[in-house]
């Protein structure tokens, strides 16, 4: 059983345990946010809404919205926009990428897979490209908060792996909350649709089970 | 009171206008993520008053030199709707709203943690639909709920009430009327957890003693305030447990 909270609602005495989404006031643990109380490991308070920070190692799909030699402005769905550099694309190889030429790798409005490389104390983000960068045409990108990202992966991966069988989708889900499906055009309808079921009811208890009786009921 | 107005009996038989008590708040209604597009929103009604506020953000902040290099920027803006006072309220900022914008934004400050979220902009927008006295009270009310639901961190949550003196009496939570004719109006704002005060304002005169039970009715009122906040907020995520349950 869960557990909401609001900002300023006592937790728990143990102060060593205090984890995300909580703060410390004489010896006590209060929640900071909004959300929802875990204490499995230590005391931390998951958020039901908000908006994504990127951290390093956070694997992103981005959207190139300016083009600033010598780096691309990406926005992330995030407060901060990320920067890509050109030596991304040209570090095994001779060649530089000239001021006008930046265009031709990759174009406003191009959508890529990086991964956040740095963020610094300005909370300046430099981005690194994943292997397969570029998401090509066909398919389509949902948003949904990345605090319900945790959610549509499910324990170890459960709910995205049933969706991608019984919807027979590719999906990709990026940590800040953007979820690239491809597949057929019912397909991705489906996918979709229940994508946004997840994010609406993120919160209640056996979900996995609904979604895998949802999707049962619209194969027949 | 202006010159040439009958002098207006607000108390009857120990009752109000309204047949409220002295200590009786107006009855209070709260919806949370009433707007789609907000990340945060509230609906809040206090007797008459009716008030709608969002929270944008955090988000990027512009202009761009307005940007604190170490903390959020919270933005916060009281406006009234031209058809929520009897006569047509000329629509825009004017002395009035700018003064409540700023004192509801310094009624917020010691709470929300904006060293979480340096550069940007955190954006309050509190409409007054309809309003009937204490309007800047509802919408810190309201303002509450929606950056709780925009996922904002916060060391505490803020309630808001209004006490005045009307006919020699102390009473809670003043009315449209109440506020026109009475002898004074004192809206607080505070965090009902640790009893701080975070917003005080007074219009018109108290005697000492009165101030002082003034001041004890509003805490004690802003404690119910928190607890209402509070449930709504709780409520809208325990409504659909029941389906499914693991």
């Amino acid at each position: 059983m869960y557990k909401v909270v609001v900002p300023g609602d006592f937790i728990s005495e143990e102060s060593n345990r205090a984890g995300e989404g909580t703060y410390v006031e004489e010896g006590k643990v209060y929640a900071m946010k909004y959300g929802i109380v875990d204490d499995r490991e230590e005391i931390k308070v998951v958020a039901l809404s908000g908006k994504y920070v990127p951290t390093k190692g956070d694997v992103v799909i981005g959207k190139i919205v300016e083009i600033s030699f010598p780096y691309w402005i990406v926005d992330i769905a995030s407060p901060y926009e990320a920067r890509l550099h050109t030596s991304e694309f040209t570090r095994n190889e001779r060649e530089k990428i000239e001021f006008g030429s930046m265009g031709k790798y990759l174009d406003l409005g191009d959508l890529i897979v990086a991964k956040v490389m740095n963020v610094d104390a300005m909370i300046r983000v430099d981005l690194a490209l994943k292997n397969e960068f570029k998401i090509g045409e066909g398919g389509r990108l949902i948003e949904i908060s990345h605090t319900k990202v945790p959610r549509l992966i499910g324990r170890s991966g459960s709910m995205i792996r049933m969706l991608k069988e019984k919807c027979n989708c590719f999906i990709f889900i990026a940590k800040n909350g953007r979820v690239w499906i491809k597949g057929s055009e019912d397909e991705m309808n489906l996918a979709s649709q229940v994508v946004l079921m997840i994010e609406n009811e993120a919160h209640t208890s056996g979900l996995t089970d609904r979604v895998s009786y949802f999707l049962d009921s619209f194969k027949r | 009171m202006k010159e040439g107005e009958k002098e207006i009996e607000l108390i009857k038989k120990g009752k109000r206008l309204d047949g409220r008590g002295f200590e009786e708040l107006r009855p209070i209604k709260i919806e949370v993520g009433v707007l789609k597009r907000a990340d945060g929103s509230c609906y809040f009604e206090m007797g008459n008053n009716k008030v709608m506020a969002a929270v944008y953000g955090p988000r990027e902040m512009h202009p761009r030199h307005f940007q604190d290099a170490k903390m959020a920027v919270v933005k916060y803006r009281y406006n009234m709707a031209p058809f929520s006072v009897d006569d047509r309220k000329r629509p825009g900022p004017d002395r009035r709203s700018v003064e409540i914008s700023k004192v509801s934004r310094e009624a917020f400050d010691p709470v929300i943690i904006k060293e979480y979220y340096p550069k940007t902009a955190i954006d309050v927008y509190v409409e007054v639909l309809q309003s009937d006295a204490g309007t800047r009270t509802a919408g810190i009310n309201a303002a509450s709920v929606a950056l709780a639901d925009a996922g904002i961190p916060m060391k505490d949550m803020v309630s808001s009430v209004a006490v005045g003196k009307i006919g020699g009496e102390v009473v809670l939570d003043l009315s449209g009327v109440e506020d026109n004719h009475g002898e004074a109006d004192m809206p607080i704002a505070m965090v009902a957890r640790t009893d701080t005060i975070t917003m005080l304002q007074m219009d018109g005169h108290f005697k000492k003693e009165e101030f002082e039970r003034g001041l004890k009715l509003a805490m004690d009122a802003c404690h119910k305030i928190y607890e209402l906040q509070r449930t709504a907020l709780i409520e809208r995520y325990s409504k659909s447990v029941g389906e499914g349950e693991e």
